[in-house]
C-alpha cells in the first residue's frame, strides 16, 4: 500500500495530465450518458485534488521537474511545476471540477442526448490540453497539447444548441489553428537557431544569440500566436460568437480556462524563455501590448453596455478583463504581474460564475438561439422581473457583477488594486486613471442586467418560472463564494500569484520602471 | 469569550445576519429581526471598553475594531435604534426591507467601530447599498405618497450620491497613502482645513456629503420622505450620524464646521415651514439638528464635543420617535401631507402624544432629551465668546420649535379638520409599543440626564438644570409658540404649498441642465461649428458609441474568417515591422 502511495506522489505531475488524457476513451467506449458523467466527474476531481497536492509540494520544496519515461532532458520530455505552473493549474482543475457537476443537467437541455459521452470525452480533452500547456517543460509539448486543447474545444463548441454554433465553431477553428501554426512557427525557428526546446535550456541560450534574426521573428510568431489564443483585441474576432452559442457549461468552462492558459503561455514566453532584456528592454513588446490592452478593456466594456444578449455582453465583457491581465504583463512591474496574475485565477472564478447563472437561465427558458425570429432565452427582454422568480440566480448575478465591476470585498478589487498599485509603480497614472473609467463602465452594464432582473415586470403571467436545479444553481454559488471568499481572504490567492511573479521576477529585476 | 467573537467587529454579527434574514419568513423572519441587534448588542457590551483589534491585509495595516469612549456613544444608540426600529418594522412582511435594514444598521455600527480608513470606506459603501432598498422597497400602506416610478429614481440618486461620497472618501485615502502617510482614523485635520493637505480635504468633502452640509444636503430631502413607513426610521437614525461621528473622530476643532452648522441650522427653517408633506419637514428639521452637532464638533472644546455626542445620542431617539409617529399616521392613513390631516388626535391618541413628546425634545423643553443635550452646545458656544454663533443657534431653536415643535403635531393631530377619521385603523402593536418605549426613553433622559451622563462616561460635570437655563429656554419656547399662534390666528402663517419644493435641488436638477442647453445654444449662434460640435458631443454621444460598439454595429458584428484573418496578418506584419526597425 505504501508502495503505491509513494508511486502516486511521485508521479503527481504526470498523473493530471494522464488521468483525464486516459479517461477521454473511456468515456467513448463507455457511452452511457451518465455512467461516462461519472467516469469524468471522478477523473476531474482526482485531477483537481492532485494539483492542490502538487501546489503544496511546490510551494514547500520549490520548484519540481519532471522526467518523462525517466528520459532526462534535453532528450527526454520534462515536465516543469514551479509557482506560476501550479497556480493556473490549480485554477484549471478547480474549474473543470465545479463545471463539471452542473454539466448533466445543463446538457441534457442543449446538447443531443447520443453525443453527451462525446461532449464528456471532448471535456476531458480539453482539459487534459490546458493540464499539459500549464506543465509541459519543453516548447514543443506546449504546442502539441495547445492543439489538443484547441481540437477538443472545436469539437466542445460545436455541440451547442444553435445552427450558428457550427459556424461559430468552423470560424474558431480556422483562426484557433492560425494560432497554433503561429507558435508551432515559432518553436520551429527557436529550436532551429538554439538546438533545443526545453524551456530552461532556451531561457540560457536565447541570450547568448542575442537579437539572432531568426531569433526575434520566431518572438513575434509566438507573440502573436498567444494573443490570438487569448483573443487580445484586434485578435478577438473568434470569441464573442464561439462564447454565445457554444453550450452554456462550456462557456463556462472555456471562458474561465482557455484564455487564462493562452495567457500564461504569453507570460512564459516573453520573461522566462525570451527574457525581459531581449523582449522588453530590447524589443519593447510591452509598448505594443500595453495600447491594445489599455483599447481592450476599453472597447470590450463598451461593447458589452450596448449588448442586449446577456451571454454576448458577458463575452465582451471578458474582452475587457483579458485586457485587465494584459495590462498587469505589459506594466513590467512586481505590483502590475502579481495584479495580472491573480486576475487570471479571480476572473476565472467570477465569469465562470456568471456564466453558470446564465446556464440556469436557459434552463428555466429552454434552448437558446433557436430561431432567428423568437428572441434567445439569453437575451435581455427575457429577464425582466427574474429577481422575483429566481431569487438564488439572480442574486448569484448580481454578486459575480459587483465583482467584475470590483466592488471592495470581492475578489475584482483585489486583481484592480494590484493593478492600480503597479500603474504608479510605474509611473503610468493614466493606465490606473483608464483602468478605473473601465471599472466605471463596467458598473454601466452590470446595473443594465441589474435593473431588468429587479426593476422590470415579467412580460407575461404564463412565462412565471421556478428557480434551477440546484445541481447546476450550487457550482454557481460555490463560484460566485470563492469569488467573495477570496475577497476578503486574500492571502491565499495573492501570496500564490506573488509568488508567480517572483519567478518571472529575476528577470524583471534590472528592468525598472 | 473566546478570542474570535472579541475580534469580530460589532456590528458585523447584523451586517451579516441580515442577508440571512433573505431566506427566512413568517414568524422566523420577524424573530430573526429581533433578535439581530439584541445579540449584536450584547456582543457589543461583553467586549472591553478599550479595545483595540488589528489586522494585516495585503499589506495594509487595518483596524477593523476600535472600541474608546466616543465610539462607544454611538454604538449604544445606535444598537438602541436598530432594536427599537426593528420593533416598529415587525408588521411588515418584506424580507428584503428588512434584511437591508439589519444589514444597514450592522455596518453603520461597524463604521463607527473602524480604527482605519480602509475599514471606514467599506462600511460607508457598505450603509449605501444596503440603505437605498429601504427606499424602493414597495409599501401598499403609503400608496398615495410613493409613486414607485418617483421612489425609484429618488433612490438611485440617492445611491449615486452615497456612492459618490464612498468615491471621495476613498480618492482621499488614496492620495493620502501615496504620499506615505498611515490609515489611521483619528485627528485627520484641525484648524483652518483651507491649508490642510488635498487628501484632508477630499475626506473632509465625503464626510460633508453624508453629513448634508448646505449645498450637499439635497439628497437628504429628496430620498427620507421616499422611505417606506418603517424604512425612513431607519434611515433617519443612521447614515448622518455616521458621518456627525466621523467628523468629531476626524475633524475636531475644524473652524470651518461652526459657520457651516450654523448655516445648516438657519436655512432648513425657511422650507421646513412652507413645505407640506410632514416626513419632508421632518428631513429639513433633520438637517437642522446636524447643524447643532456639526457647530459643536467645531467649536472643538471638551464640553463643545461631549454636547455634539450627547445631543446626536438624544437626537436619533427622538428624531425616530418622530418618523414613526408620522409613519403610523402614513399606515393609518396614506398619506403624511399636512393639508390632508388635522383632528387625528381622538382616532390615533397614543401616536398623538409620543409625537408631542418627541416635538417637545427637539424643541428642547426642560425634563426632555433635547433640553440636557442642546443646551451643551449652546453653553459651549457662550463659553467660547461667539455671541454672534450664539445668537443665530438660539433664533434656530426658536425655528425648530416653530417647525417640528408645534407644527408637526398641530397639522397632524390638532388642526381643524371636517374629514371623519372614525373609520382608519390603528397602528399595530408593535408600532405602539416601539414609539411609547422612545418616548419613555425621551422623558428619562431629561428627567435623569445624571444617568446619561454617566453611561456615556462623560469627563466634564455639566448641571442642565439652572435657574438661568430653564427661564431662558422657557422664555424663547413661550415666545416662539406665541408668535405661531399669533400667526395662524390672523392667518399670517404661510401657507402649506401643494407643490415639491426643490430648494437648492433646482440648481442641480433644473438651473444646470436648462444652462447648458442655453451656453450651447448661445455659442452656436457665434460658433456655430463649435456649438454644433458641442451639441452633438451632448446629444449624439450615446449615438456615436453606439455606431461604432452598439448591436451589431461595426466594431462588434459577427467577423468574417476573411475579416479575422487580416487582423492576423495586419498583426504579425506590424510586429514584424516593430521588431526589425528596433532590431
Amino acid at each position: 500500500m505504501s508502495h503505491l502511495i509513494s508511486i502516486v506522489t511521485e508521479n503527481l505531475p504526470m498523473l493530471q495530465v494522464v488521468l483525464p488524457m486516459l479517461a477521454a476513451p473511456l468515456c467513448v467506449v463507455v457511452h452511457h450518458r451518465r455512467a461516462t458523467w461519472w467516469v469524468a466527474l471522478v477523473v476531474t476531481w482526482a485531477s483537481f485534488a492532485n494539483s492542490v497536492a502538487l501546489a503544496r509540494k511546490v510551494y514547500l520544496e520549490g520548484p519540481l521537474s519532471y522526467f518523462v519515461g525517466g528520459w532526462e532532458p534535453p532528450w527526454g520530455i520534462e515536465l516543469r511545476i514551479d509557482e506560476l505552473n501550479a497556480f493556473v493549474l490549480c485554477l484549471v482543475s478547480a474549474i473543470c471540477a465545479v463545471v463539471l457537476i452542473a454539466a448533466p443537467r445543463s446538457f441534457d437541455q442543449e446538447v443531443e442526448s447520443d453525443r453527451h459521452h462525446l461532449a464528456y470525452a471532448a471535456f476531458l480533452l480539453c482539459m487534459t490540453g490546458l493540464m499539459g500547456i500549464a506543465s509541459a517543460g519543453d516548447a514543443f509539448n506546449v504546442f502539441v497539447f495547445l492543439e489538443i486543447s484547441s481540437l477538443s474545444s472545436y469539437g466542445l463548441i460545436a455541440l451547442g444548441p444553435s445552427r450558428r454554433a457550427l459556424s461559430s465553431a468552423l470560424r474558431y477553428l480556422i483562426v484557433g489553428t492560425l494560432g497554433g501554426t503561429f507558435i508551432l512557427l515559432g518553436v520551429g525557428l527557436l529550436y532551429m537557431s538554439t538546438g533545443t526546446l526545453n524551456l530552461v535550456d532556451l531561457q540560457q541560450r536565447i541570450p547568448a544569440s542575442d537579437g539572432h534574426r531568426t531569433i526575434v521573428v520566431a518572438m513575434v510568431c509566438v507573440v502573436v500566436g498567444a494573443c490570438i489564443k487569448l483573443a487580445l483585441v484586434p485578435l478577438h474576432g473568434w470569441l464573442p460568437d464561439a462564447y454565445t452559442f457554444a453550450p452554456s457549461v462550456v462557456t463556462a468552462f472555456l471562458a474561465a480556462t482557455a484564455t487564462k492558459v493562452a495567457f500564461y503561455v504569453l507570460a512564459r514566453f516573453l520573461f522566462s524563455v525570451f527574457g525581459v532584456a531581449s523582449s522588453i528592454d530590447r524589443f519593447h513588446v510591452d509598448w505594443v501590448l500595453l495600447p491594445l490592452a489599455l483599447v481592450a478593456m476599453v472597447y470590450g466594456a463598451a461593447a458589452a453596455i450596448f449588448e442586449r444578449d446577456v451571454k454576448r455582453m458577458l463575452a465582451y465583457s471578458s474582452l475587457s478583463q483579458i485586457g485587465y491581465m494584459v495590462v498587469g504583463l505589459a506594466l513590467v512591474t512586481k505590483s502590475g504581474l502579481t495584479g495580472g496574475i491573480v486576475h487570471l485565477v479571480n476572473h476565472g472564478l467570477m465569469k465562470c460564475g456568471l456564466f453558470l447563472a446564465i446556464a440556469c437561465v436557459v434552463l428555466r427558458f429552454g434552448s437558446p438561439h433557436l430561431g432567428v425570429q423568437r428572441l434567445g432565452s439569453t437575451h435581455l427582454d427575457r429577464l425582466r422581473g427574474l429577481g422575483r422568480s429566481m431569487p438564488w440566480t439572480s442574486a448569484a448575478f448580481v454578486l459575480g457583477g459587483l465583482s467584475m465591476i470590483g466592488v471592495p470585498a470581492t475578489v475584482g478589487f483585489v486583481s484592480k488594486w494590484y493593478l492600480v498599485l503597479g500603474a504608479f509603480e510605474a509611473g503610468k497614472w493614466w493606465v490606473a486613471a483608464l483602468i478605473l473609467f473601465s471599472s466605471a463602465l463596467a458598473i454601466a452594464y452590470v446595473w443594465k442586467v441589474v435593473e431588468v432582473l429587479y426593476f422590470a415586470d415579467p412580460p407575461r403571467r404564463e412565462d412565471e418560472v421556478g428557480e434551477a436545479p440546484w445541481w447546476v444553481l450550487g457550482p454557481t454559488w460555490v463560484l460566485v463564494g470563492a469569488s467573495l471568499v477570496f475577497g476578503v481572504w486574500t492571502a491565499p490567492t495573492v501570496r500564490m500569484a506573488s509568488a508567480a511573479a517572483e519567478v518571472l521576477l529575476p528577470a524583471l529585476a534590472g528592468a525598472g520602471p | 469569550m473566546t478570542t474570535w467573537l472579541q475580534s469580530l467587529p460589532p456590528g458585523v454579527i447584523m451586517a451579516v445576519g441580515g442577508l440571512l434574514l433573505l431566506a427566512l419568513r413568517g414568524r422566523a423572519l420577524q424573530f430573526g429581526l429581533v433578535v439581530l441587534p439584541v445579540v449584536s448588542y450584547g456582543h457589543l457590551l461583553a467586549l472591553p471598553a478599550e479595545h483595540v483589534v488589528q489586522l494585516t491585509i495585503m499589506g495594509l495595516d487595518l483596524v477593523p475594531v476600535r472600541i474608546d469612549r466616543l465610539a462607544m456613544v454611538w454604538g449604544h444608540v445606535f444598537h438602541w435604534a436598530a432594536i427599537l426600529s426593528a420593533v416598529y418594522a415587525l408588521h411588515v412582511q418584506d424580507r428584503v426591507q428588512h434584511a437591508a435594514a439589519i444589514a444597514y444598521a450592522g455596518s453603520a455600527v461597524a463604521a463607527v467601530f473602524a480604527g482605519d480608513l480602509v475599514t471606514l470606506f467599506v462600511h460607508w459603501e457598505l450603509t449605501a447599498v444596503t440603505s437605498v432598498f429601504l427606499i424602493w422597497s414597495r409599501d401598499d400602506r403609503a400608496r398615495k405618497d410613493r409613486d414607485p416610478e418617483e421612489c425609484y429614481r429618488a433612490g438611485l440618486r440617492y445611491l449615486i450620491i452615497q456612492v459618490a461620497s464612498g468615491v471621495v472618501l476613498l480618492a482621499g485615502i488614496c492620495l493620502r497613502w501615496a504620499d506615505g502617510g498611515g490609515l489611521e482614523f483619528e485627528g485627520l485635520a484641525t484648524g483652518d482645513i483651507t491649508s490642510a493637505p488635498l487628501w484632508a480635504q477630499l475626506v473632509f468633502l465625503a464626510f460633508g456629503i453624508k453629513a448634508a452640509f448646505p449645498f450637499l444636503h439635497n439628497w437628504l430631502q429628496d430620498a427620507y420622505p421616499r422611505g417606506t413607513h418603517t424604512g425612513t426610521v431607519f434611515l433617519s437614525a443612521f447614515t448622518t450620524k455616521m458621518a456627525i461621528y466621523a467628523l468629531a473622530r476626524g475633524f475636531a476643532g475644524t473652524d470651518l464646521l461652526v459657520p457651516l452648522g450654523v448655516a445648516m441650522t438657519l436655512f432648513p427653517i425657511f422650507f421646513a415651514v412652507i413645505e407640506n408633506d410632514l416626513r419632508k419637514v421632518l428631513a429639513y428639521s433633520l438637517n437642522n439638528q446636524l447643524g447643532f452637532m456639526c457647530v459643536g464638533i467645531g467649536i472643538g472644546t471638551e464640553l463643545a464635543l461631549q454636547g455634539a455626542a450627547g445631543h446626536a445620542f438624544a437626537h436619533i431617539l427622538y428624531k425616530a420617535l418622530l418618523f414613526q409617529s408620522m409613519g403610523a399616521v402614513l399606515w393609518s392613513v396614506g398619506t403624511c401631507k399636512a393639508t390632508e390631516l388635522g383632528g387625528l388626535f381622538k382616532r390615533l391618541p397614543v401616536t398623538a402624544l409620543c409625537c408631542m413628546v418627541a416635538a417637545a425634545s427637539i424643541s428642547a423643553f426642560p425634563l426632555t432629551s433635547g433640553f440636557v443635550t442642546k443646551s451643551m452646545t449652546l453653553s459651549a458656544a457662550a463659553e467660547g465668546h461667539m455671541t454672534l454663533v450664539w445668537l443665530l443657534l438660539l433664533f434656530a431653536s426658536a425655528g425648530v420649535l416653530e417647525h417640528s415643535g408645534i407644527k408637526i403635531p398641530y397639522f397632524a393631530f390638532l388642526a381643524p379638520t371636517k374629514k371623519d377619521w372614525s373609520a382608519i385603523e390603528r397602528p399595530p402593536w408593535n408600532m405602539r409599543a416601539a414609539m411609547v418605549t422612545t418616548a419613555v426613553l425621551c422623558l428619562g433622559i431629561g428627567v435623569f440626564p445624571g444617568v446619561l451622563y454617566r453611561f456615556l462616561d462623560f469627563q466634564i460635570e455639566y448641571e442642565p438644570y439652572t435657574a438661568l437655563h430653564v427661564v431662558g429656554q422657557l422664555q424663547l419656547l413661550l415666545f416662539a409658540t406665541a408668535a405661531f399662534v399669533w400667526l395662524v390666528r390672523i392667518g399670517a402663517y404661510p401657507h402649506e404649498k401643494r407643490a415639491t419644493i426643490l430648494d437648492f435641488d433646482w440648481i442641480y436638477r433644473r438651473a444646470l441642465p436648462a444652462g447648458w442647453d442655453r451656453v450651447v445654444r448661445r455659442s452656436s449662434v457665434f460658433w456655430t461649428r463649435g456649438g454644433r460640435l458641442a451639441e452633438n458631443a451632448r446629444q449624439d454621444g450615446l449615438v456615436w458609441i453606439q455606431r461604432w460598439v452598439g448591436d451589431g454595429a461595426a466594431l462588434t458584428q459577427t467577423r468574417t474568417i476573411r475579416g479575422i484573418a487580416l487582423w492576423v496578418l495586419a498583426a504579425l506584419a506590424v510586429g514584424l515591422a516593430w521588431v526589425f526597425w528596433l532590431h
